[in-house]
């Protein structure tokens, strides 16, 4: 039994109690910061929900796939909305992963010690530019280029196949789904390059070496394992990079053609929630168009909400497969 | 090493708060329309540097203007459109025109320069109610024979923002077509039957003038500056009018602004034989009674002088200013209504 | 038999170098593409007075100056609150509730907040202080920035605290080192390079971000520091600025994108450097 004089005059013991302390301060000061993103989205999908509750309760069920949008009328739907951003967006994912991935592994692999400062630099200034640049030189300088080379090459090549024909069919316009989607793809390419780049390069050093001293290539080092270490950290900089192209406004409002209609073909213009708000929200003259905007901010909460789940759900059966 | 980085910003911090504390404040904030956003702000820099006085103007939008001076957070709000005297007395607000513009068709067709196409209402309102689908359609010839107008498909522009310009464009497209009129209407955003949107009238601009055969419709700065294709349309006297400064003078002249109370008018489809058809009035909307009544009286110096002399910067800017008749009209209900 | 294996193996890594370099490539090319765009289109206005001028009216010279100094004060703001609350939550989620409900809720919640519309977060700040006060503000527009820069630091600090490796953690604990200095002198000296990534991220992802501003900040054409006030910013002029159809006001527009993006530029390399310095500085 420790004498109580000794042990409050006992530095070490002074020491643990005050360490005991701060643990217990410094877990309370984290802890709270973390309550707090979950108050900031609660607030956030909260002040949506209400503001579009009078849209919810005037349409009810069928606001999710009606394909109107008429002000004039004040019939409002959120179909086409929906449809663009998703496309669009995968279309960025579909084009920005891969590329991410190569400039990662350029950059970690590859790439000569001297050369690696300078190139991701490069890259991560890309994700310094503001969106409305990318807009505007879409607009400019992208959408000619692909309204009079990259259109009529896959009218001509790809628009006659069967099927898949529908998506290459449409008029040379520059404008629409797949401008929008490249120009997205350029904007989330140096944020998923930079985490994937970042967490390459913490994969201990004996964990590579031990598998290029058994002979494998490096493509094999990358894919065996330096992808597997990182595989959580990987797909949290793909759904950063995901998170952009959803959300993303200034950019994909003046190439995506904003059109309030339903087409097959990528090559045809659309719009997208966020393009949609950010277009008409300061303008909306009736209490019901208003909601019904603020109701389509709520709803693509509810796509990532539905997107992040899916790709949580793979991610955790991937991860079983392999025993984990 | 952690702490150094915080320590180092948290001075900077601090020096930013100082340089807080040596600043000034402005006086007066307004927002609303994008399209008197150029001419008011022309207005305020001269009026700034002759009496001191700042007015920080944003274009927001019109919509944004009407919420912002409902919600009271600016001293006065831009619309272009009017609101109606029942709409104004419910809130509270007072409104006066304050600068006048146009709206242009323009085409992009090779071999059509400026000026040359001749249109009528029904026209562009069967072009854009998708109608009227290729340039060599019998309605277009026989307004311009002596046009080569190809076998081609029009590509119609349309805004994809809310706009004035939407509003004023739809207003006269309802006003010389029913068919229009109950299809379509008349808003500041509406529901477009055929067509590709651009954002703002640099989008419509940029749309137009890359997209060949095309028809779109923009404010005459735009036109201008980005060197388009506008065309004659016929107004309701019967004569084709080319847009300028001069017929959109006469159109805001023909107009009869003391017929609705707070100066409720909108000016397409004037009468007058030299009357744009499409002209188009930016109004301001203050409060009667404002909370903030220093503010006020400040905004409305600004405007008094800007009224009275801000002729020719608003002429180089491509905009019509008031006639001084109806800037007499304004001041009377300044002193009668705004306190 | 074998040698056809090995011939297979070799190919596949030549195609994969290959195909990884060409990747890089093409993400300079794009780079160099819309450089070199903003800079030739905003090259008649690149000179002294693009700094020193304010933003003037339509027909007047003038430059972006007090857009700048507004920018980087609202900016600065922003990434002032919203990292240490970004890497406080990260921290939790790494080192506390790595595994339980309640952390994997608020990561959940965190990419959810990450893909929200930048729109979307302006009307909520809005909401909350611009109509609580009755004006517009330059707080306001710091408070919108902030939460766009908060899901970006949580999840890189989560995700790099996450990846070092524990034995580094179970060895000092061993020692008998307390968690919260575990975490500020161990972890977080691993992992700052990482967490530094994540910062500048946020920070360029907000200089480029107009939609906040515009109903927090607003604008203002006069110079001002005062943060009570409406608060000049370049995004807001660009967009104002390339939405307008006078020539002199697009020069501006592309040679403020060009002049922020260097910032952005010139703070990555800065950082990185001394980080770099720092590391080599603690090796010996």
């Amino acid at each position: 039994m420790l004498d109580v004089k000794t042990a409050v005059m006992d530095p070490l013991v002074r020491l643990d109690r005050r360490d005991r302390r701060a643990d217990k301060f410094f877990r309370l000061a984290v802890q709270s910061c973390a309550i707090f993103v979950l108050i900031a989205l609660l607030g956030a999908a909260l002040s949506m929900l209400i503001g579009g509750r009078e849209a919810f309760s005037t349409f009810g069920w069928k606001f999710l796939w009606s394909k109107d949008w008429d002000p004039v009328q004040k019939q409002f739907g959120a179909l086409i909305p929906i449809y663009g951003t998703l496309v669009t967006s995968l279309l960025a994912m579909i084009f920005a992963v891969p590329i991410s991935f190569g400039i990662a592994i350029f950059l970690t692999e590859i790439a000569p010690r001297w050369m690696r400062l300078p190139i991701a630099s490069a890259i991560d200034l890309l994700a310094g530019i503001p969106s409305i640049i990318y807009g505007m030189w879409g607009l400019f300088i992208f959408a000619p280029f692909m309204g009079a080379h990259v259109d009529p090459w896959l009218n001509s090549h790809w628009g006659s196949l069967p099927v898949i024909g529908a998506l290459f069919r449409g008029p040379n316009m520059g404008l629409g789904m797949l401008t929008a989607g490249v120009v997205l793809a350029v904007m989330v390419i140096p944020f998923i390059a930079a985490v994937m780049r970042e967490v390459f390069s913490t994969v201990p050093s004996p964990l590579k070496e031990s598998a290029y001293a058994l002979g494998s290539t490096t493509w094999e080092v990358v894919w065996n394992v330096v992808l597997p270490y990182t595989r959580s950290a990987v797909t949290g900089g793909i759904f950063l990079g995901l998170g952009r192209a959803l959300g993303e406004t200034m950019a994909v409002t003046f190439v995506l053609g904003n059109t309030h209609r339903l087409a097959a073909s990528l090559l045809e213009p659309g719009n997208s929630i966020a393009a949609t708000i950010a277009n008409e929200f300061t303008e909306a003259d009736s209490s019901l168009y208003l909601s019904s905007l603020i109701a389509l901010g709520f709803l693509l909460f509810v796509v990532t909400f539905i997107v992040l789940t899916i790709a949580r759900l793979m991610l955790r059966r991937m991860a079983r497969l392999e025993g984990n | 090493m952690l702490v150094p980085i915080k320590v180092r910003v948290l001075a900077l911090c601090l020096a930013a708060m100082v340089f807080v504390s040596m600043s000034l404040a402005t006086d007066i904030t307004g927002a609303g329309a994008t399209f008197v956003y150029p001419v008011l702000s022309k207005w305020a820099a001269d009026y700034a540097a002759k009496t001191g006085d700042k007015i920080n103007y944003q274009s927001i939008g019109s919509g944004g203007g009407i919420a912002q001076i409902k919600a009271a957070t600016v001293d006065f709000g831009a619309s272009d459109k009017p609101l109606k005297p029942e709409e104004l007395s419910a809130a509270g607000l007072a409104q006066f025109p304050v600068v006048i513009g146009g709206v242009v068709p323009v085409v992009h067709v090779p071999g059509i320069e400026a000026g040359k196409m001749k249109l009528t209402g029904t026209l562009i309102a069967d072009i854009f109610l998708g109608k009227i689908t290729k340039w060599n359609d019998s309605t277009i010839v026989s307004l311009n024979p002596d046009l080569k107008l190809p076998d081609k498909l029009i590509t119609v522009v349309h805004r994809s923002d809310g706009s004035g310009t939407t509003f004023n464009w739809s207003n006269y497209l309802s006003k010389v077509s029913d068919e229009w009129k109950t299809k379509v209407g008349e808003g500041t955003s509406i529901n477009w039957p055929t067509g590709v949107g651009g954002k703002g009238n640099e989008g419509v601009s940029a749309y137009v003038n890359q997209l060949e055969y095309s028809f779109g419709y923009v404010e005459l700065a735009y036109a201008i500056q980005n060197k388009m294709a506008y065309c004659q349309v016929k107004n309701s006297a019967g004569n084709f009018i080319m847009p300028s400064l001069e017929s959109f003078q006469k159109a805001a002249a023909s107009a009869d602004w003391t017929k609705e109370p707070d100066f409720y008018q909108i000016i397409t489809n004037a009468p007058g034989a030299d009357s744009w058809p499409i002209a188009a009035s930016t109004f301001v909307l203050m409060y009667k009674t404002p909370k903030n009544a220093a503010s006020t009286k400040a905004a409305l110096a600004f405007f008094k002088y800007a009224l009275e002399n801000g002729q020719d910067q608003a002429k180089t800017l491509q905009y019509v200013s008031l006639p001084s008749s109806l800037v007499k009209e304004i001041e009377d209900y300044w002193t009668k209504q705004i306190h | 038999m074998a040698n056809s294996l090995l011939m297979q193996r070799r190919i596949t890594n030549a195609a994969a170098r290959v195909l990884a370099t060409l990747a890089a490539m093409i993400g300079i090319f794009w780079l160099i593409w819309i450089l070199w765009t903003t800079f030739s289109k905003g090259l008649p206005v690149l000179k002294w007075g693009l700094f020193t001028q304010l933003t003037p009216p339509p027909g007047s010279d003038g430059g972006l100056l007090n857009a700048f100094v507004g920018s980087i004060l609202m900016s600065g703001l922003a990434v002032l609150i919203g990292t240490p609350i970004g890497i406080g939550a990260g921290t939790y989620l790494a080192e506390y509730a790595r595994h339980t409900k309640l952390g994997e809720t608020i990561r959940f919640v965190n990419d959810i907040l990450l893909s929200a519309p930048s729109i979307v977060m302006g009307l909520f700040v809005y909401t909350i202080t611009v109509r609580q006060v009755g004006h517009f503000s330059g707080y306001a527009g710091a408070i919108a920035l902030a939460f766009i820069v908060l899901p970006v630091v949580v999840r890189t600090t989560d995700e790099m605290l996450q990846l070092v490796p524990s034995t580094m953690r179970e060895a000092s604990l061993a020692l008998g080192v307390p968690q919260h200095k575990v975490i500020r002198q161990v972890l977080f000296r691993a992992s700052m390079s990482g967490i530094l990534t994540g910062v500048l991220l946020a920070l360029a992802r907000i200089t480029g971000e107009t939609a906040p501003l515009l109903f927090t900040a607003l604008n203002n054409p006069y110079w001002s520091t005062n943060m009570n006030q409406p608060m000049a910013n370049v995004p807001v002029v660009i967009f104002q600025y390339a939405m307008s159809p006078y020539e002199y006001w697009h020069a501006l527009a592309w040679a403020g994108a060009f002049v922020m993006t260097m910032l952005v530029l010139m703070l990555g390399i800065i950082s990185r450097i001394i980080l770099l310095r720092n590391r080599r500085h603690d090796a010996q």
